[in-house]
Protein backbone atom coordinates (compact mmCIF):
# COMPACT_ATOMS: atom_id res chain seq x y z
CA UNK A 1 0.00 0.00 0.00
CA UNK A 2 1.24 3.47 -0.63
CA UNK A 3 1.85 5.51 2.09
CA UNK A 4 0.79 8.62 1.22
CA UNK A 5 -2.40 7.68 -0.55
CA UNK A 6 -3.32 3.83 0.53
CA UNK A 7 -3.52 2.79 -2.73
CA UNK A 8 -2.45 -0.51 -3.40
CA UNK A 9 1.05 -0.13 -5.66
CA UNK A 10 1.83 -2.61 -8.57
CA UNK A 11 5.46 -3.44 -9.05
CA UNK A 12 7.52 -5.00 -11.44
CA UNK A 13 8.60 -8.75 -10.20
CA UNK A 14 12.42 -8.01 -10.50
CA UNK A 15 11.65 -4.75 -8.22
CA UNK A 16 14.48 -4.95 -5.61
CA UNK A 17 15.10 -3.48 -2.30
CA UNK A 18 16.34 0.30 -2.70
CA UNK A 19 14.55 1.15 -5.96
CA UNK A 20 12.44 3.91 -6.30
CA UNK A 21 9.21 3.60 -7.56
CA UNK A 22 5.99 5.86 -8.26
CA UNK A 23 2.73 5.46 -6.86
CA UNK A 24 0.49 5.16 -9.68
CA UNK A 25 -2.73 6.31 -7.75
CA UNK A 26 -0.80 9.76 -5.94
CA UNK A 27 2.23 10.19 -7.92
CA UNK A 28 4.35 10.08 -4.64
CA UNK A 29 7.64 8.72 -5.05
CA UNK A 30 8.18 5.25 -3.23
CA UNK A 31 10.90 3.45 -1.58
CA UNK A 32 10.83 -0.11 -1.33
CA UNK A 33 12.16 -0.98 1.88
CA UNK A 34 11.41 -4.65 1.84
CA UNK A 35 9.85 -7.48 -0.59
CA UNK A 36 8.74 -9.89 1.65
CA UNK A 37 6.19 -8.68 2.65
CA UNK A 38 6.51 -5.89 0.02
CA UNK A 39 6.86 -2.38 1.81
CA UNK A 40 6.95 0.64 1.00
CA UNK A 41 8.09 4.09 2.49
CA UNK A 42 8.07 8.04 1.43
CA UNK A 43 11.32 8.32 -0.48
CA UNK A 44 13.38 11.11 0.97
CA UNK A 45 13.71 14.48 -1.08
CA UNK A 46 15.95 15.21 -3.01
CA UNK A 47 18.98 16.82 -0.95
CA UNK A 48 21.88 19.93 -1.44
CA UNK A 49 24.44 17.56 -2.04
CA UNK A 50 23.09 15.26 -4.22
CA UNK A 51 24.37 14.64 -7.64
CA UNK A 52 27.46 13.11 -9.93
CA UNK B 1 36.68 -10.89 -6.71
CA UNK B 2 34.64 -9.39 -4.80
CA UNK B 3 33.26 -5.79 -5.49
CA UNK B 4 31.83 -3.61 -2.74
CA UNK B 5 29.02 -1.50 -4.49
CA UNK B 6 28.34 1.78 -2.08
CA UNK B 7 24.70 3.19 -3.32
CA UNK B 8 22.17 5.45 -1.89
CA UNK B 9 19.42 3.98 -4.14
CA UNK B 10 19.15 1.26 -6.91
CA UNK B 11 19.72 3.34 -9.80
CA UNK B 12 19.32 2.38 -13.06
CA UNK B 13 22.93 2.74 -13.18
CA UNK B 14 23.39 1.01 -10.03
CA UNK B 15 21.73 -1.89 -11.43
CA UNK B 16 23.53 -1.64 -14.90
CA UNK B 17 26.96 -1.87 -13.43
CA UNK B 18 26.26 -4.56 -10.96
CA UNK B 19 24.86 -7.04 -13.95
CA UNK B 20 28.03 -5.76 -16.02
CA UNK B 21 29.97 -7.27 -13.10
CA UNK B 22 28.07 -10.11 -12.67
CA UNK B 23 28.20 -11.20 -16.02
CA UNK B 24 32.18 -11.42 -15.71
CA UNK B 25 31.77 -13.15 -12.64
CA UNK B 26 32.39 -11.08 -9.99
CA UNK B 27 30.57 -11.44 -6.68
CA UNK B 28 29.25 -7.91 -6.15
CA UNK B 29 27.46 -6.62 -2.49
CA UNK B 30 25.62 -3.74 -2.33
CA UNK B 31 26.39 -1.37 0.26
CA UNK B 32 23.83 1.03 1.58
CA UNK B 33 25.23 4.37 2.63
CA UNK B 34 22.09 4.58 5.12
CA UNK B 35 23.46 1.26 7.01
CA UNK B 36 27.12 1.60 7.03
CA UNK B 37 29.24 2.10 10.22
CA UNK B 38 32.87 1.86 9.68
CA UNK B 39 34.88 1.99 12.56
CA UNK B 40 38.62 3.64 12.01
CA UNK B 41 41.14 1.12 12.68
CA UNK B 42 39.11 -1.72 11.97
CA UNK B 43 39.32 -1.75 8.14
CA UNK B 44 36.88 -3.89 6.16
CA UNK B 45 38.68 -6.73 4.42
CA UNK B 46 35.35 -7.91 2.56
CA UNK B 47 35.91 -6.20 -0.70
CA UNK B 48 38.99 -6.03 -3.53
CA UNK B 49 37.59 -3.00 -4.28
CA UNK B 50 34.66 -0.49 -3.98
CA UNK B 51 32.86 0.78 -6.63
CA UNK B 52 31.41 4.39 -5.19
CA UNK B 53 27.82 5.42 -6.17
CA UNK B 54 26.36 7.50 -3.24
CA UNK B 55 24.06 10.09 -4.02
CA UNK B 56 25.11 11.97 -1.35
CA UNK B 57 27.95 13.47 -2.44
CA UNK B 58 29.09 14.48 1.10
CA UNK B 59 28.58 10.76 2.62
CA UNK B 60 30.80 9.54 -0.64
CA UNK B 61 33.83 11.21 0.32
CA UNK B 62 33.65 10.67 4.01
CA UNK B 63 33.72 7.03 2.88
CA UNK B 64 36.17 7.23 0.42
CA UNK B 65 38.05 9.22 3.23
CA UNK B 66 38.03 6.09 5.51
CA UNK B 67 38.30 3.70 2.83
CA UNK B 68 41.66 5.28 1.21
CA UNK B 69 42.86 5.04 4.80
CA UNK B 70 42.10 1.82 5.00
CA UNK B 71 44.38 1.17 1.54
CA UNK B 72 40.45 -0.59 -0.08
CA UNK B 73 41.15 0.76 -3.45
CA UNK B 74 38.18 2.01 -4.70
CA UNK B 75 36.25 3.90 -8.21
CA UNK B 76 36.61 6.75 -8.16
CA UNK B 77 39.55 7.86 -5.81
CA UNK B 78 39.13 9.83 -2.82
CA UNK B 79 41.60 12.45 -4.55
CA UNK B 80 39.66 12.11 -7.74
CA UNK B 81 36.68 12.45 -5.80
CA UNK B 82 37.01 15.36 -4.04
CA UNK B 83 38.51 17.27 -6.35
CA UNK B 84 35.57 16.59 -9.11
CA UNK B 85 32.92 17.35 -5.99
CA UNK B 86 34.29 20.63 -5.96
CA UNK B 87 34.17 23.01 -9.29
CA UNK B 88 36.40 25.48 -8.04
CA UNK B 89 39.43 22.86 -7.33
CA UNK B 90 38.66 21.38 -10.81
CA UNK B 91 38.45 24.45 -12.74
CA UNK B 92 41.61 25.88 -10.87
CA UNK B 93 43.54 21.98 -11.93
CA UNK B 94 42.24 22.17 -15.43
CA UNK B 95 43.57 25.67 -15.87
CA UNK B 96 46.95 24.55 -14.07
CA UNK B 97 46.97 21.96 -16.84
CA UNK B 98 46.64 24.23 -19.73
CA UNK B 99 42.82 22.92 -20.47
CA UNK B 100 40.74 25.25 -21.80
CA UNK B 101 38.11 26.26 -19.83
CA UNK B 102 35.64 29.22 -19.62
CA UNK B 103 36.81 32.29 -18.46
CA UNK B 104 36.32 31.91 -14.33
CA UNK B 105 36.80 34.32 -11.60
CA UNK B 106 36.32 33.66 -7.85
CA UNK B 107 35.37 36.20 -5.34
CA UNK B 108 34.48 36.84 -1.81
CA UNK B 109 32.09 38.95 -1.42
CA UNK B 110 29.35 41.13 -2.71
CA UNK B 111 31.84 43.95 -3.72
CA UNK B 112 34.34 42.07 -5.43
CA UNK B 113 31.84 39.70 -6.94
CA UNK B 114 30.31 42.73 -8.73
CA UNK B 115 33.93 43.99 -9.81
CA UNK B 116 34.72 40.08 -11.24
CA UNK B 117 30.98 40.21 -13.23
CA UNK B 118 31.99 43.78 -14.60
CA UNK B 119 35.21 42.65 -15.84
CA UNK B 120 34.14 38.98 -17.38
CA UNK B 121 31.11 40.89 -18.47
CA UNK B 122 27.43 40.20 -19.03
CA UNK B 123 25.47 38.08 -18.94
CA UNK B 124 27.71 35.39 -17.19
CA UNK B 125 27.10 32.66 -14.81
CA UNK B 126 27.08 31.65 -11.48
CA UNK B 127 27.63 28.61 -9.81
CA UNK B 128 27.95 26.75 -6.76
CA UNK B 129 31.42 25.41 -5.58
CA UNK B 130 29.61 21.99 -4.99
CA UNK B 131 25.84 21.03 -6.75
CA UNK B 132 24.96 19.14 -9.14
CA UNK B 133 22.25 18.42 -11.85
CA UNK B 134 22.20 22.06 -12.47
CA UNK B 135 21.08 23.53 -9.27
CA UNK B 136 21.41 26.74 -8.03
CA UNK B 137 23.12 27.72 -11.38
CA UNK B 138 22.45 31.58 -12.54
CA UNK B 139 22.39 33.25 -15.45
CA UNK B 140 23.24 37.28 -14.70
CA UNK B 141 22.23 39.25 -16.96
CA UNK B 142 22.89 42.24 -16.31
CA UNK B 143 24.49 44.40 -13.08
CA UNK B 144 21.28 44.76 -11.18
CA UNK B 145 21.18 40.89 -10.96
CA UNK B 146 24.36 40.54 -9.99
CA UNK B 147 24.04 43.04 -6.88
CA UNK B 148 20.99 41.00 -6.22
CA UNK B 149 21.88 37.96 -6.65
CA UNK B 150 25.35 38.53 -4.73
CA UNK B 151 23.44 40.25 -1.83
CA UNK B 152 21.07 37.18 -1.47
CA UNK B 153 24.11 34.88 -1.08
CA UNK B 154 25.58 36.62 1.41
CA UNK B 155 23.16 37.42 3.08
CA UNK B 156 21.04 34.18 3.31
CA UNK B 157 23.10 31.80 2.19
CA UNK B 158 26.81 29.52 4.46
CA UNK B 159 29.62 30.61 4.23
CA UNK B 160 30.29 28.26 1.42
CA UNK B 161 27.69 30.20 -0.30
CA UNK B 162 30.08 33.61 -0.18
CA UNK B 163 32.34 31.93 -2.70
CA UNK B 164 31.80 33.87 -5.67
CA UNK B 165 32.63 31.50 -8.83
CA UNK B 166 31.31 33.25 -12.09
CA UNK B 167 31.88 32.38 -15.34
CA UNK B 168 31.51 33.87 -19.02
CA UNK B 169 28.46 32.39 -20.54
CA UNK B 170 29.58 30.85 -23.48
CA UNK B 171 26.92 31.01 -26.29
CA UNK B 172 26.50 27.23 -26.78
CA UNK B 173 24.16 26.32 -29.92
CA UNK B 174 21.15 24.77 -27.71
CA UNK B 175 23.52 21.83 -26.20
CA UNK B 176 26.81 20.78 -24.75
CA UNK B 177 29.07 17.79 -25.01
CA UNK B 178 28.94 15.08 -22.82
CA UNK B 179 32.41 12.51 -22.75
CA UNK B 180 32.45 9.67 -21.12
CA UNK B 181 36.04 8.77 -20.38
CA UNK B 182 36.90 5.21 -18.80
CA UNK B 183 40.90 4.53 -18.03
CA UNK B 184 42.91 6.24 -21.23
CA UNK B 185 40.22 5.98 -23.41
CA UNK B 186 37.08 8.64 -24.49
CA UNK B 187 34.35 5.07 -25.13
CA UNK B 188 31.59 7.71 -26.61
CA UNK B 189 30.29 11.18 -26.24
CA UNK B 190 26.74 12.69 -26.36
CA UNK B 191 25.33 16.05 -27.72
CA UNK B 192 22.78 17.12 -24.74
CA UNK B 193 19.76 19.12 -25.91
CA UNK B 194 17.75 21.70 -24.44
CA UNK B 195 16.04 24.67 -25.31
CA UNK B 196 17.19 25.86 -21.90
CA UNK B 197 20.67 27.56 -21.14
CA UNK B 198 21.35 24.45 -18.33
CA UNK B 199 21.35 21.44 -20.84
CA UNK B 200 21.66 18.63 -17.98
CA UNK B 201 19.30 15.46 -18.34
CA UNK B 202 18.49 15.47 -15.09
CA UNK B 203 16.80 18.81 -15.95
CA UNK B 204 15.28 17.44 -19.23
CA UNK B 205 17.53 17.55 -21.79
CA UNK B 206 17.56 14.71 -24.54
CA UNK B 207 20.34 13.05 -25.86
CA UNK B 208 22.43 12.22 -28.94
CA UNK B 209 25.49 10.70 -30.07
CA UNK B 210 28.41 12.83 -30.40
CA UNK B 211 30.97 12.11 -32.63
CA UNK B 212 34.47 11.49 -30.75
CA UNK B 213 36.61 13.79 -32.54
CA UNK B 214 40.37 13.31 -32.28
CA UNK B 215 40.32 16.82 -30.94
CA UNK B 216 37.37 16.23 -28.57
CA UNK B 217 39.35 12.66 -27.41
CA UNK B 218 42.86 14.30 -26.88
CA UNK B 219 40.90 17.14 -24.53
CA UNK B 220 38.86 14.57 -22.94
CA UNK B 221 41.56 12.51 -22.28
CA UNK B 222 43.87 15.11 -20.36
CA UNK B 223 40.89 16.46 -18.36
CA UNK B 224 40.78 13.24 -17.16
CA UNK B 225 44.26 12.74 -16.23
CA UNK B 226 44.53 16.47 -15.04
CA UNK B 227 42.43 15.53 -12.09
CA UNK B 228 44.10 12.04 -11.51
CA UNK B 229 41.59 10.10 -14.12
CA UNK B 230 39.21 6.95 -13.55
CA UNK B 231 35.49 6.29 -14.67
CA UNK B 232 34.24 9.94 -15.40
CA UNK B 233 32.17 12.05 -17.53
CA UNK B 234 33.41 15.19 -19.04
CA UNK B 235 31.07 17.97 -19.49
CA UNK B 236 32.36 20.17 -22.06
CA UNK B 237 30.98 23.38 -23.81
CA UNK B 238 31.21 24.67 -27.73
CA UNK B 239 31.52 28.28 -28.05
CA UNK B 240 32.43 30.20 -31.37
CA UNK B 241 34.96 26.93 -32.62
CA UNK B 242 36.14 26.39 -29.06
CA UNK B 243 35.65 23.38 -27.36
CA UNK B 244 35.87 23.92 -23.24
CA UNK B 245 35.96 21.82 -20.62
CA UNK B 246 32.96 22.95 -18.00
CA UNK B 247 32.99 20.29 -15.43
CA UNK B 248 34.44 16.52 -14.73
CA UNK B 249 32.00 14.11 -12.73
CA UNK B 250 33.10 11.44 -10.54
CA UNK B 251 29.93 9.73 -10.31
CA UNK B 252 28.42 9.73 -13.32
CA UNK B 253 25.20 8.54 -14.57
CA UNK B 254 24.98 7.29 -18.01
CA UNK B 255 21.60 5.56 -18.33
CA UNK B 256 20.49 8.18 -21.44
CA UNK B 257 23.80 7.65 -23.01
CA UNK B 258 23.65 4.16 -23.86
CA UNK B 259 21.44 3.57 -26.29
CA UNK B 260 22.09 6.66 -28.45
CA UNK B 261 25.84 5.88 -28.53
CA UNK B 262 25.73 2.26 -29.24
CA UNK B 263 28.45 2.02 -26.31
CA UNK B 264 27.80 -0.35 -23.20
CA UNK B 265 28.89 2.48 -20.58
CA UNK B 266 28.72 0.12 -17.40
CA UNK B 267 30.50 -2.75 -19.55
CA UNK B 268 33.30 -0.52 -19.62
CA UNK B 269 33.14 0.85 -16.35
CA UNK B 270 32.82 -2.61 -14.91
CA UNK B 271 35.99 -3.53 -16.99
CA UNK B 272 37.98 -0.85 -15.03
CA UNK B 273 37.02 -1.55 -12.02
CA UNK B 274 37.71 -5.07 -12.27
CA UNK B 275 41.44 -4.20 -13.20
CA UNK B 276 41.71 -1.51 -10.48
CA UNK B 277 41.00 -4.13 -8.03
CA UNK B 278 43.13 -7.07 -9.13
CA UNK B 279 45.67 -4.29 -8.69
CA UNK B 280 45.96 -4.14 -12.95
CA UNK B 281 45.61 -0.37 -12.18
CA UNK B 282 47.17 1.91 -9.30
CA UNK B 283 45.01 4.50 -7.94
CA UNK B 284 46.19 7.52 -9.37
CA UNK B 285 46.53 10.58 -6.69
CA UNK B 286 45.87 13.97 -8.16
Amino acid sequence: MCPECDASVSVLRTVERGEVIQCGECGAELEVVALAPMRFVLAPPEEEDWGE
Amino acid sequence: MRVGLLCSRIRVEEKLLRDALVRRGIDVVCIDDRDVVMELGRPWRDWDVVLERSLSQTRALAALRVLDSWRVPSVNTLAVTALCNDKLATTSVLAAAAIAVPRTAVAFTPESALRAAEEIGYPLVMKPIAGSWGRLLARINDRDAAEALFEHRATLGSPEQSIFYLQEHCEKPARDIRAFVVGDETVCAIYRYSDHWITNTARGATTRNCPVSDELDTLCRSAAAAVGGGALAVDLLEDSGRLLVSEVNATMEFRNSIDVTGVDIPARVADFVIAVGTGGLIAVEA
